[in-house]
């Protein structure tokens, strides 16, 4: 291709990279440095409020944001360097835990809390995520031509809807006395409360994210199915190759450059882990980082967001999710060296 | 949400056909509210009379400092209690109404309007706190008098549980976040605590503090384990399906937990005062009612200072009676309201309304959770909580 035609087509991507996500990056660094408060100033004010007996009224001397001419509240914006990291990663405590070799006091900080949730959970759903997938293809690959349709619609229907509506709907049937649990609870003939104790939160938090994505990987697989080499498949069975070898020297090779595809989309997703703690209510008991992010973001009763600290705290999850990504993005660095290629 | 709220609007305004004939409106007018009982009586009324658009939402505390900043704002009024309208009036989002409650407002009472300096920034349409319920049949026949403290509500807990009678013998809005933060506020304020020194550090790390959390943590054990995610809700229907005998609740659910329609306990529940701490009662007062924007046209306003008086006249005040401590004209406190009236002329006090707070409720919201599911000692709990005030007040310039 020529080179005008190359940056012809290329010029508009990049160009709303750059405007919608280099830029914004740049702009989350840079408050990630900074902390953007609001004047105050102390000033007597007469406050009456009704009580249910009669107005109350009370003079007090309140903490007042000053306002602009426009009407706008004064801010001024200072250059703090790595404080917004130290109050998320909170290193002291974290010298501290270390030094008593204690693991649940490393836990007691948020952000390692939150750090140890999503990286077992990246980790944990991964190879499920592709083996479920994988599984899903070669079943449907090998039923009949009939019901295949029928059977790649119902697999593809998890994927097909809305993270948070499928993680309530599944904390519905669990849930206080929900279908589920009382399901369990006739059956085992006990009191089962799943959303009492951080461990069933988290099964069923792993147990949703699978069932929610492995129909992705299931309809990258079962394309990547249709591409194998027939006469490979033919010659090895005509070696006398059982199923199994047929599989593992065959098959799974050729869908290799997929599996890191995957991966790599599963490591990021992964690692960016939120619906389900809102949908599972998990708060109280297991946090993500994107969750931690979320919860500096929120306004407080002063209707004032924590910014630096979330920025901060969003840089830290993009270096993780970088360093995750290293590995995989290696191996297909080194394989488009030898000529091959990615899909 | 919205498609939710836009339903809910049209199913209420269907059935609000009583306040029709009084009022009329042309101009378009959308508001944001709080969702329960007596905001929907509101709104429905607001709709009977035309060009209304509602949204009921729970939390809608998250969405209106930034609705209200837009300008023209996105909503035309808001629901408003103590709590949130401390970021409305500081950022300068509301209207004064004024000029509109001379017009418009000679049938408000007196105590309705919310004065900052002297101006009117909100009506208040009824009051709000934290009551006791309890289910009579159940407290007779166990022969429990009715707890008046904390302790003695503990112990009534404790008698039900051992006869069985219930599946929890008491509900309580812990839901981890906002919700478990505020029983930490109302019980401290009840032992009599201050949450600032005079230079606003924090000042929860002390014994009152550490008698909070172990009154807490005995509470746990009396309630549904799955207690971290129950909220006002949650608990209302708890108490409307008969699984649990008590619970201190919000006022503003009185009229639901004996509702015939909603509840199969209905006629059981009795109101009776809030709970006392060991200095007083560990409830907190609030008033709940509108306030208009301020970037939005006069003739907005205007149609919308008529509405909030459309939505709270005699008629409909006495027609709901049950389902608020109305602050307007036409109340007559009921059976309902005593649990309420019990506490307001008891010792509770208002939920403070400054900054400080807000961020403390913040802090405590994140904090407290640890403690509940047993990670963290109570100790380490408040010295966590209070750093993380600290560095949060210092992020937004408040210490």
């Amino acid at each position: 291709m020529k080179r005008k035609t190359f940056l012809l087509f290329v010029g508009p991507s990049v160009f709303m990279m750059v405007l919608f996500i280099a830029a914004p990056l740049l702009s989350v660094l840079w408050q990630s440095f900074h902390v953007t408060q609001p004047v105050y100033e102390r000033v007597e004010v007469e406050t009456c409020t009704p009580g249910l007996l009669g107005s109350v009224c009370e003079t007090s001397l309140k903490t007042r944001p000053i306002l602009d001419e426009s009407g706008k509240i004064l801010t001024e914006t200072a250059f703090v360097g790595f404080q917004s990291y130290r109050n998320v990663l909170e290193p002291e405590k974290l010298r501290a835990a270390l030094k008593a070799g204690s693991w649940h006091e490393i836990m007691n900080i948020r952000f390692w809390s939150a750090l140890r949730f999503t990286l077992v959970f990246t980790v944990l759903t991964l190879p499920l995520v592709l083996g479920t997938g994988f599984l899903i293809a070669l079943a449907v690959n090998n039923t009949l031509q009939r019901i295949k349709g029928p059977v790649i619609f119902v697999s593809l229907l998890p994927f097909i809807i809305t993270p948070v509506i499928g993680a309530l709907s599944i904390r519905w049937l669990f849930i206080g006395d929900g279908i589920l649990t009382a399901g369990l609870e006739w059956w085992l003939q006990k009191d089962i409360a799943m959303f009492a104790q951080a461990w069933t939160i988290e099964l069923m938090i792993y147990i949703y994210r699978v069932w929610h994505v492995a129909p992705f990987a299931f309809v990258v697989f079962y394309a990547g199915l249709q591409t194998v080499n027939k006469d490979a498949v033919e010659a090895a069975i005509i070696d006398g190759a059982t199923r199994w070898q047929r599989l593992r020297y065959v098959i799974v090779p050729h869908l290799m450059p997929l599996v890191i595809f995957l991966t790599l989309i599963h490591l990021m997703d992964a690692y960016r882990v939120f619906e389900e703690i809102v949908g599972f209510s998990a708060s109280a008991h297991v946090i993500s980082l994107q969750w931690l992010t979320y919860e500096f973001l929120l306004q407080d009763g002063t209707g004032a967001r924590a910014i630096s600290r979330a920025s901060a705290s969003a840089i830290l999850t993009m270096i993780g999710i970088a360093v995750l990504l290293g590995p995989p993005l290696r191996r297909v660095w080194r394989e488009q060296g030898r000529g091959g290629t990615l899909v | 949400m919205r498609m939710k709220s836009i339903l809910l609007s049209g199913v209420l305004a269907a059935t609000a056909n009583f306040a029709a004939a009084h009022c009329h409106n042309d101009v378009p007018v959308k508001t944001i509210s709080n969702a329960f009982p007596a905001y929907e009586i509101m709104t429905a009324a607001m709709q009977a009379c035309g060009n209304v658009e509602s949204e009921l939402d729970k939390d809608h505390r998250l969405k209106i400092v930034d609705a209200f900043s837009a300008n023209p704002s996105l909503y035309t009024m808001t629901s408003l209690t103590n709590s949130t309208s401390v970021p409305m009036i500081d950022a300068d989002l509301l209207r004064p109404l004024d000029d509109l409650v001379a017009a418009h407002g000679g049938g408000l009472n007196k105590n309705q309007f919310i004065r900052i300096d002297g101006k009117i920034m909100a009506i208040a349409a009824f009051a709000n706190t934290q009551h006791l319920m309890y289910r009579e049949d159940i407290l007779n026949d166990l022969g429990i008098a009715v707890p008046a403290t904390w302790d003695e509500y503990i112990a009534a807990g404790e008698q039900i549980q051992a006869a069985g009678v219930v599946d929890y013998p008491i509900g309580h809005y812990t839901k981890d976040g906002w919700n478990l933060a505020f029983v930490f506020v109302n019980h401290y304020l009840g032992e009599g605590g201050e949450f600032f020194n005079a230079d606003w550090t924090p000042s929860i790390n002390n014994e009152k503090g550490l008698a909070v959390l172990e009154r807490m943590a005995k509470l746990a054990t009396l309630m549904d384990p799955e207690y971290l995610v129950s909220d006002t809700t949650f608990v209302t229907k708890q108490m409307q399906q008969g699984k649990i005998a008590m619970a201190n609740l919000w006022a503003s659910r009185a009229g639901a937990v004996n509702d015939p329609d909603e509840s199969s306990v209905s006629g059981k529940v009795v109101m009776a005062a809030g709970l006392r701490g060991s200095e007083r009662i560990a409830s907190t007062i609030w008033w709940d009612g509108w306030a208009v924007a301020k970037n939005i046209s006069d003739e907005e306003a205007e149609a919308a200072f008529k509405l909030i008086v459309a939505s709270m006249t005699e008629e409909i005040v006495m027609e709901n009676n049950d389902d608020a401590i109305w602050l307007a004209p036409g109340f007559v406190p009921g059976d309902a309201a005593k649990g309420a009236f019990a506490t307001a002329a008891g010792d509770a006090p208002p939920y403070p309304m400054n900054k400080y707070i807000g961020s403390m409720h913040g802090a405590l919201g994140s904090g407290l959770a640890a403690f509940m599911t047993g990670d963290k000692d109570a100790a380490t709990t408040l010295a966590d909580i209070e750093a993380a005030y600290v560095s949060d007040a210092k992020e937004k310039g408040l210490l």
